[in-house]
């Protein structure tokens, strides 16, 4: 499955400052990871959190605990799932779709 | 001193006083300036009470209408949204670089009163973006210089000065006497508080922020729309949150959010256009792109706005900011005390010890971008993140300084780690100290100590 997703907020230092990862995801890759989720993967789908380790696993390239933290990701990162806050569209639930943009963003405070 | 450097030292202290001369005429004419329109709408209003009306039945003086002419000729903000505007207040929290232009904005266009929230002074290393503030207002305080940039450019709306660190012990009495809100801080505990202060009060929130090359943008708190607690209801890592003054910032970035905040304040004020509220806008410099993404609406757990949320005014005066963020409310250096006191040397002492010859490597472990901007003499530039992977090339050069100075093959060169305020020089000492070099000492205090204590002149950033 092809998906773009984009870093930003200082979160792309956590992967050599590449902001936008043009990626191909097998569905069945997130289950590999061990994060395994029975109905996804009997259909065969794609979700934010098999996303989230399979990004973890081959995109994160230091400090991944600025990343995530369990399952889901740190807190004060907002994560934007073609362009819409993913609590919109059931957050680790979210089921991907071929050409989706998925964003993670970290919360700035400067000023 | 030769006769040129004591010249020149004159002509500095000359060109001060002037300054100080010319500030000080400037301050009595806006003064004068301020008087004398007051005395003008006074005698305005008498005349038109004994004429029995104003000429117009919407409330505007002549003045008024010239002056704001450009937004009365809008069809969409006209008379009354310029009349909404005039009756309303904003407050500005933080008079900084998201401040400065959102400060400018809102005094031309005439909101009726302007609060202005601030404790620090103004700094030489602010002027880069802070663009309300100039050269002559260094070492005073920014509200005051951001409140005399407001009302030399319009005398005709009220700028109060708050010249205090916003706190929960003043935050309700401040924003109780606004309308709308502007979140123009830098600190992660402040956001928290004022976002609360807006929840308990019902103010509308116009929330800025901005870091290198971006910024973000959104309306908090407003008609039924979701709360910054709603979307962050945990706090980040206190190492996730960068700042200005250690990552960096690209000037215009802090201005153009500090703009847009002023729009967003400006729609709110006079209930004109759609507030981006349940919206936030980002903005990513480096590519020239602005994504607006829609959030979720409030959240009925959320701990400050939702259903069963507990706050109140006194849950807020009780609640503990800096504890909640683990991050201080003004942000100072951080001071990490690692080491014991022998592995630790001041930077007088470091600079007798090169006086007096004795054989070391400097090493200097900032990111090689900083270590562009300034470094000290025969230092080498290795950064801490790279520090294990280049232990042999500090092993190659004690060795090197050893040999040069023709030391006997029992004793060796000494190792000093440097940074810019000594936090990291610590880190690294530790680390050195595990790895096997044991005699490693860090530069207390670092560079800026250096500048401090030893060479006035070595520059600082
Ligand atoms: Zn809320």
């Amino acid at each position: 499955m092809q998906l773009t997703i984009e870093f930003g907020g200082g979160l792309e230092l956590l992967c050599d400052s590449v902001k936008i990862h043009n990626i191909n995801v097998d569905p069945q890759d997130g289950e590999k990871q061990g994060s395994i989720d029975i109905i996804s993967s009997f259909f065969n789908q794609l979700t934010l959190k098999n996303l989230l380790s399979w990004v973890r696993t081959n995109v994160i390239k230091e400090r991944p605990e600025m990343f995530m933290k369990g399952d889901s990701v740190r807190p004060g990162v907002l994560v934007l799932v073609n362009d819409a806050d993913w609590e919109l569209s059931g957050q680790l639930d979210t089921v991907l779709e071929e050409k989706d943009n998925v964003v993670f963003i970290s919360t700035l405070h400067g000023g | 001193m030769d006769s040129n450097s004591v010249e020149a030292t004159r002509i500095r202290q000359e060109i001060d006083s002037l300054k100080s001369k010319k500030l000080n005429i400037e301050q009595q004419i806006s003064s004068l300036e301020a008087q004398l329109h007051q005395l003008e709408l006074n005698s305005n209003t008498a005349s038109s009470l004994s004429n029995g009306n104003l000429g117009n039945s919407n409330g505007l003086s002549p003045d008024m209408i010239y002056r704001y002419s450009r937004h009365l000729l809008l069809p969409s903000f006209g008379v009354q949204g310029q009349a909404n505007l005039l009756k309303s207040s904003v407050l500005v929290i933080g008079a900084g670089g998201l401040g400065s232009p959102a400060l400018l904005y809102l005094a031309a266009c005439g909101v009726g009163r302007i609060g202005i929230v601030d404790h620090d002074i103004v700094e030489l290393n602010n002027l880069q973006r802070q663009i309300i503030h100039t050269e002559a207002y260094i070492g005073k305080s920014k509200v005051e210089s951001a409140a005399d940039a407001c009302r030399s450019i319009n005398s005709s709306t009220q700028i109060v000065e708050h010249k205090e660190a916003f706190r929960t012990s003043n935050a309700l009495e401040i924003v109780s006497k606004y309308d709308v809100v502007v979140d123009a801080t830098d600190n992660a505990p402040s956001r928290y508080m004022i976002n609360d202060c807006c929840v308990v009060l019902g103010k509308p929130l116009v929330s800025g922020a901005a870091l290198g090359l971006e910024g973000q943008l959104t309306v908090y708190n407003y008609n039924g729309g979701p709360c910054y607690r709603c979307l962050f209801p945990t706090p980040p890592p206190t190492n996730a949150c960068q700042r200005c003054a250690d990552s960096g910032v690209l000037g215009v970035v802090p201005g153009v959010i500090g703009c847009l905040q002023a729009l967003e304040a400006i729609k709110v004020a006079s209930l004109v256009g759609e507030p981006l509220s349940g919206r936030m806008l980002l903005l990513d410099a480096v590519s020239g792109r602005f994504r607006n993404v829609k959030l979720r609406g409030r959240s009925l757990q959320c701990e400050a706005c939702g259903d069963h949320a507990v706050l109140t005014r006194q849950t807020f005066l009780d609640f503990d900011y800096e504890k909640f963020t683990q991050t201080p409310l003004s942000p100072g250096p951080l001071k990490l005390n690692l080491l014991s006191v022998d592995a630790r040397i001041s930077s007088t002492e470091y600079s007798e010890k090169v006086t007096e010859g004795e054989t070391h490597v400097l090493v200097d472990v900032r990111p090689a971008h900083h270590y562009k901007i300034v470094s000290l003499p025969n230092s080498i530039n290795i950064p801490l993140s790279t520090l294990e992977d280049r232990l042999p090339e500090i092993s190659a050069s004690l060795e090197k300084e050893a040999k040069k100075d023709s030391l006997d093959s029992g004793s060796s060169a000494s190792l000093f780690v440097i940074c810019r305020r000594g936090n990291d020089s610590q880190r690294a000492v530790e680390l050195l100290h595990k790895l096997g070099f044991s005699s490693a000492k860090d530069i207390i205090g670092g560079l800026e100590s250096w500048a401090h204590n030893v060479d006035p002149k070595f520059p600082t950033y």
